[in-house]
């Protein structure tokens, strides 16, 4: 591969990675907020206020870093996919700059009141401000995943004389039958995250038995919430999103499953590693027939696979698209089991106690991220070697003006700026944990207690 | 209609730099300025609810940008390569500043981020103004429509340029004095007791620094960019615009001088606009000239996207606008008047 279409690919690549491990908390989280809101607003139950303040604090801080790091992207539409950009733009900025003059302007004038503006609003203001900031989110995701379906089923467009495409129906562009679907999964995938996150800040408070009261609160949400949405995230968006890949892209599919050959009554591979050269799957487990029926809700049904299609138009990285794709399949269904026991276990006035299913809890909050983030993997590998499906490759995309050498400049430079970001990330959100939802020092107490130095452990 | 679009965009950069400049102004002085913990926290209060909030206009202008002229976009910010890496370092390095500087408790940590929220707010101040430097000045666009440039060459005027030229970092300066400015008639405006002496004391200081530079910058775009002045001599109506570049000047000096803290941080911000509204009269139909020959150059009728697109953009465009602009009165009356500490938390959470 040549070097700077490489380095460009890494450069967004890891940018829009790591970014994204802060939106789908915030946007998942979003959500969880408005309802501990309404429960804290119809019951008057104080707890339930409180819990809502704790995650609006671990919000806000996921928030910050989710901007600082969303602009990057912006920006490497044109200092690094200038081509592309000149090519598209006259049709996916539609919905980039619909972000910026929708979404952006909500979700972060409602945050600020949602933040800082407790105690100036009415109770009823501020559940609204909590509400306006979860449409800002839902809605700012919607523009992305539209930008996004729009590269992988390109439509509403016309070309134009200079080679460029140029928007021709605005509505067929917003309401892309592509973008629902991926729209429905990405967001479910979202609230995974969010509920994996809360049951896991719940589980650690419960086995460290302090915040218990909390805990309790953030576990019963918790897992309620990755329960419904688990189940979502495969019926019915799942498994229809994987349908429309085999009408639209079946090579994609044929790459997912390391599908070679044509066939009727396709197997599900589960388990097994992909041997490009040779054609083959090594230590397959598979389900026989199973594909045809998942795809085309018949056993006999014949599917595509890679050999039907030229070897030019393959994503160019088999291997890894199969094993994304797998594992987020895989993960999703650990998440169904998981939520489901807990949800019995909550059932039966068991769970609280259960000291193995908390465990089980708190440890498995970093999967959802990986499952996403897979998720994405197989989306954007899938539809390679095309950056427009059919329409511009990948390689036609970059900016040929920005050599490799600057590439790796800036590239080694957001590593280490991600690296810093990290580090503050983990210490400050430690710190909201450890801290936990009630205040060590009463809030009027704390403006002496700075005044005369006293870190909190003394106070207390 | 790309018209239009040009001062859509032309008008949403300059609310983006009134707006996001006190802001910027207000970092850059405050470690000067801020002497304690707690005028520190005061000055992170007064910018607290509206910075992000200020950024967000960056982010919509940039899209707009995007989506009505792609191959300017694309082209200016692949040339812009360099430089605009850095600005997204310091984008980020600054809202760590500010956002984190809010959560430690530790003194020494305290001193840390606001050195770095201080020393980001300067470096964005100059980045921008030499943005802006270089988009007048014009770049060496090639036949497609494309350029790289290096951060510096030989820091001259010419065909072979850098991004940092004298004349590019004239700029810079005229900007990071005009933003120090404007945060702190800002910060005035936010403040009581000493931090609102010391702010004003910068302010009346740097006023005849900025009345000197904005005559020589004037005068040296004048010479370094020959052409420049053709749409005045066009349109002669332009000449208005310099009056108001000075008209602000003079306002705000009495302003300032009776204390009419409002009245001269309106004054800065009609500077501000007066001042782009100059520069972005001179270059219109261009949107980036080329230094290499004005057959390259892009306008904005070989940039714009297409006439369908634009039509449509417009719709959703206002729309989008007249909400932003309810939400803005709303936030900036509910934390409007001075900053008190004992009014609550530094944060919500």
């Amino acid at each position: 591969m040549d070097s700077a279409l490489l380095i460009h690919r890494l450069h967004f690549a890891f940018t829009v990675t790591y970014h994204y491990l802060f939106p789908q908390l915030t946007m998942g989280l979003a959500p969880l907020i408005v309802i501990l809101k309404t429960i804290a607003w119809r019951t008057g139950d104080e707890r339930y206020d409180k819990a809502a303040r704790f995650w609006a604090k671990i919000f806000g801080i996921n928030f910050v870093i989710g901007v600082v790091t969303g602009i990057p992207m912006e920006f490497q539409f044109g200092t690094n996919w200038s081509h592309f950009s000149r090519f598209a733009g006259g049709v996916i900025g539609q919905t980039l700059a619909m972000e910026g003059c929708f979404a952006f302007f909500l979700e972060s004038t409602f945050l600020g009141l949602f933040l800082y503006g407790e105690k100036r609003l009415s109770k009823g203001l501020h559940w609204f401000s909590a509400l306006m900031v979860f449409l800002g989110s839902w809605l700012s995701g919607y523009f992305i995943v539209a930008t996004d379906a729009w590269m992988q089923h390109p439509v509403g467009y016309e070309r134009v004389a200079d080679g460029s495409v140029q928007l021709k129906s605005f509505w067929q562009l917003v309401l892309n039958p592509w973008a629902w679907w991926q729209y429905a999964h990405n967001m479910s995938g979202a609230v995974i995250t969010g509920a994996f996150v809360m049951a896991a800040v719940g589980a650690f408070y419960l086995l460290s038995e302090k915040h218990a009261e909390a805990g309790r609160i953030f576990v019963r949400v918790g897992v309620i919430a990755a329960l419904f949405v688990s189940v979502f995230q495969v019926v019915p968006t799942g498994d229809a999103q994987g349908r429309m890949i085999a009408r639209n892209q079946p090579v994609t599919l044929a790459a997912m499953e390391a599908l070679w050959e044509t066939q009727p009554g396709a197997p599900l591979v589960i388990l097994g590693q992909p041997d490009v050269a040779a054609q083959k799957i090594d230590n397959p487990i598979v389900v026989p027939k199973m594909l045809s029926f998942l795809t085309w809700r018949s056993w006999g049904a014949e599917v595509k696979g890679l050999n039907a299609i030229p070897k030019q138009d393959w994503p160019d990285n088999i291997p890894l698209l199969y094993y994304t794709y797998h594992i987020m399949v895989g993960l999703g269904t650990i998440f169904i089991a998981i939520s489901a026991l807990a949800c019995i276990l909550l059932w039966r006035r068991r769970l609280y106690e259960s000291r193995w299913m908390l465990w089980i809890l708190l440890l498995s909050f970093p999967f959802p991220y990986i499952a996403n983030t897979a998720g994405w993997m197989t989306a954007e590998f899938g539809r390679q070697p095309w950056l427009v499906y059919g329409l511009l490759r990948t390689v036609d995309g970059y900016s040929k003006m920005v050599s490799a050498g600057n590439g790796w400049f800036s590239f080694l430079g957001f590593l280490g700026m991600y690296t810093l970001l990290s580090v503050l990330f983990l210490f400050l959100v430690r710190r909201e944990i450890e801290h936990g939802p009630e205040p060590v020092v009463p809030s009027d107490l704390r403006e002496l207690v700075e005044a005369a130095h006293l870190t909190p452990a003394e106070v207390r | 209609m790309a018209t239009v679009w040009f001062m859509i965009v032309a008008v949403m950069v300059a609310i983006y730099v009134v707006l996001d400049g006190f802001d910027l102004g207000a970092g850059a002085v405050h470690l000067f300025i801020a002497k304690d913990n707690d005028e520190r926290r005061t000055v992170i209060r007064a910018i607290g609810p509206v910075w992000d909030g200020n950024e967000v206009w960056l982010l919509a202008a940039g899209g707009t940008l995007y989506f009505a002229f792609p191959q300017l976009y694309a082209s200016g910010f692949s040339g812009f390569y360099l430089p605009l890496m850095m600005v997204l370092w310091l984008l980020m390095l600054r809202a760590i500043g500010i956002e984190f500087r809010t959560h430690v408790q530790e003194r020494v940590w305290q001193g840390f981020f606001d050195t770095i929220f201080g020393i980001s707010s300067i470096l964005l101040a100059i980045f921008f103004g030499a943005a802006l430097g270089n988009v007048v000045r014009g770049v060496p666009l090639n036949p497609d429509g494309y350029f790289f440039e290096p951060l510096w060459t030989n820091w001259r005027v010419g065909a072979q340029n850098g991004i940092l030229d004298w004349y590019t970092v004239m700029c810079g300066v005229v900007a990071l004095v005009t933003l120090v400015v404007h945060g702190s008639l800002y910060l005035a405006t936010k403040t009581e007791g000493e931090l609102n002496d010391r702010a004003r004391k910068v302010a009346s200081w740097l006023w005849p620094v900025q009345v000197l530079l904005t005559v020589f910058s004037l005068i040296a775009t004048v010479y370094a960019v020959p052409g420049i002045l053709q749409n005045y001599s066009r349109w002669p109506i332009g000449y208005l615009v310099p009056l108001v570049v000075i008209g602000s000047l003079i306002y705000m000096y009495f302003a300032h001088a009776r204390r009419n803290e409002k009245g001269a941080f309106l004054a800065s911000s009609l500077y501000i606009i007066a001042m782009l509204v100059g520069a972005v009269f001179a270059l219109y139909p261009n949107v980036l000239p080329a230094s290499t020959g004005s057959q390259y150059n892009l306008t904005i009728y070989n940039s714009a996207t297409g006439a369908h697109g634009m039509s449509v953009g417009f719709v959703w465009w206002t729309l989008g606008m007249m909400l932003a602009a309810v939400y803005f009165v709303f936030v900036y009356r509910m934390f409007r008047g001075k900053v008190r500490l004992e009014e609550g938390s530094d944060h919500g959470y």
